[in-house]
């Protein structure tokens, strides 16, 4: 499976590729989905630890409006996306020291909260922030040449990918390597890992900061495609999506995260065409059938079709 | 192993140590000192504070009063990760394994601990550490089922795998709390076979606790009898074993189990459970 997973990704990003080119208008929904599914791989680093996060649009929010503040003085793709990211990881590694004391649904409710937060303070600053209003983010370049038209639609939609395939390599490593697999244990046996000498707060702590950065990269893209950020980025329910996106998708493998956040993004574009009112339960079913038929998810249907063509 | 080729300076030294839990008095002043080298084995009644004294030496419980001290420092209430790192290590009575893993996955978490476990991209099952866990699993006998999930093995395998991660850690001193409990009695003296190689080759000092009076006569240096969150008697298994006060405590639980009735004498096991 682990060495057929980098032939899928590549065949996925070619699929990706290639609809954004025969169907343009899907390219802006396909690069939000990338996006996503770039916070979404954070949330699954802490669903290997069993915890999950109801607050981690709030990186996504830091690393948008760090986007919407920065760009009038340097609106350069290549210097805000980096930006985007240190700013959420730095707020992740103190927010982090505090929150990985708790486990569980204290873990939960406490990111919950905080998002919360981060949520009113966006809203009512609104000599800084305009408030609801939102702020829209001036034109941008990338490497000093100005992006516009078309051609912006496709730097963005690049630059997703890019950054999707970077982190998801960094997540791939990540998982198999003594840290990663720590998460697990926490999961599983935290005392243990205490009793082999390993900081389980520590383990916890590199992954929920590593989490927040791509939650910020992902808030970065969605502010940059969109062109307009406003405080619903940090809204409870954002980050409620981010979770269904993962459940969706699937947490056995890092490519669930995409799987799950294209199908999210595919199923909203076509059940609010197709029903107009009732757009929300399409969703819901979706995700009915995915915890009743494939608790694997999307990518856990994918994987087991795989094995049994390998069997046969 | 002769007694005369020992080093008989200590190892670990606790001092009147006290802990009670509510009105009960898990350790009601213990003094107790282990030799480097040697097997001390902990036998006493169910709630005698047996586990409480491994606990307290890990840095699991903190005790109220006393002092622990090891190898010349006071250890007494620090965390069970500075204590890992002194070199204590400790195995459960409860197997503590990481069950969505395989057993060599945990034999390798366990050495990852000990080389350091802060490496982002270098893959646990590196060659280096897949090869020192097959090692490591092969002393103790199961590098044939390194591939099985930890939660699918019978409770020998687990215990095994238990005690090896703690050794994984190369500590000086191991804390066993009830090596064999739960095992089957066919495989019982394998196990302790085992593992007393393994730990005799490493140098290792053990403390266990232990129920089954057999293992405790063929492995253990000293003894202490435990009761009521005191130490009864402590002294070489054959005198300890024989001492009429010990018989009365620790025969006297074995009467109330059934299974004991039939000729109950120093060398049968005592409390079946805990």
């Amino acid at each position: 499976m682990r060495r057929a997973e980098p032939w899928l990704a590549l065949a996925g990003a070619l699929a990706l590729v290639a609809v954004a080119w025969a169907a343009p208008w899907l390219r802006f929904i396909l690069t939000l989905a990338l996006a996503k599914g770039i916070a979404v791989l954070g949330i699954l680093l802490l669903l290997r630890a069993g915890q999950v996060s109801f607050g981690h649009a709030m990186y996504a929010a830091v690393g948008a409006y760090v986007v919407a503040f920065a760009a009038p003085s340097m609106g350069d793709v290549l210097v805000l996306l980096p930006m985007a990211m240190l700013t959420a990881g730095a707020i992740g590694l103190v927010i982090g020291l505090f929150i990985t004391r708790y486990r569980e649904i204290f873990f939960s409710m406490l990111n919950l909260a905080l998002s919360m937060v981060l949520y009113s303070l966006l809203e009512k600053f609104y000599a800084i922030t305009k408030g609801s209003d939102g702020i829209r983010v001036a034109p941008l370049s990338i490497a000093g040449m100005p992006m516009d038209g078309p051609m912006a639609g496709w730097v963005m939609f690049g630059t997703a990918l890019t950054v999707a395939a970077c982190f998801w390599w960094v997540a791939r490593q990540y998982l198999i390597s003594p840290m990663g697999e720590a998460l697990a244990a926490i999961k599983t046996r935290e005392t243990r890992l205490e009793f082999l000498g390993v900081s389980a707060r520590g383990v916890l702590l590199v992954a929920y900061v590593l989490s927040a950065i791509m939650a910020g990269a992902a808030g970065a893209i969605i502010a940059m495609t969109s062109r307009h950020v406003t405080p619903l980025l940090a809204y409870w329910t954002s980050s409620g999506e981010l979770v269904f996106i993962a459940i969706l998708g699937g947490a056995g493998g890092v490519l669930g995260p995409f799987l799950g956040a294209v199908t999210y993004e595919l199923i909203r574009v076509y059940a609010a065409a197709a029903f107009a009112d009732i757009w929300q339960m399409a969703l819901g079913l979706a995700l009915l059938a995915v915890i009743l038929f494939a608790p694997g998810g999307v990518w856990g249907v994918i994987a087991g079709l795989l094995r049994r063509a390998r069997a046969t | 192993m002769s007694a005369a080729q020992r080093d008989d300076s200590v190892l670990l030294e606790a001092r009147g140590l006290r802990l009670a839990f509510g009105g009960v008095k898990a350790a009601d002043g213990i003094d107790l000192s282990v030799r480097r080298g040697e097997f001390l084995a902990i036998i006493g009644p169910n709630g005698a504070g047996k586990t409480t004294f491994i606990n307290m030496t890990t840095g699991y419980l903190r005790p109220q009063g006393g002092s622990i001290h090891y190898d010349g420092e006071e250890i007494t209430g620090l965390a069970p990760r500075a204590i890992v790192k002194r070199g204590i290590g400790r195995s459960f009575q409860l197997p503590q394994l990481f069950t969505e893993h395989t057993v060599l996955q945990n034999a390798a978490l366990a050495i990852a601990a000990r080389r350091g476990v802060w490496h982002p991209f270098a893959p646990l099952l590196s060659m280096s550490v897949i090869d020192e866990a097959r090692e490591l699993l092969n002393r103790f006998g199961l590098d044939g089922i390194r591939d099985s999930r930890a939660d699918s093995l019978n409770e020998g395998a687990r215990k095994l795998a238990d005690i090896a991660m703690a050794t994984a850690l190369r500590p000086r001193l191991l804390l066993m709390d009830e090596p064999t409990s739960g095992v089957a009695a066919s495989e019982k003296m394998a196990v302790v076979e085992t593992l007393a190689r393994v730990l005799r080759e490493a140098e290792v000092t053990a403390v266990f606790v232990e129920h089954d009076m057999d293992v405790v006569e063929r492995f253990s240096d000293r003894v202490a009898v435990w009761s009521q969150g005191r130490i009864l008697a402590l002294g070489p298994p054959g005198e300890v074993l024989r001492d009429p006060d010990v018989l009365r405590e620790v025969i006297g639980v074995a009467a109330v189990d059934p299974s004991a009735a039939s000729g109950a004498g120093p060398s049968r096991e005592g409390a079946p459970d805990a």
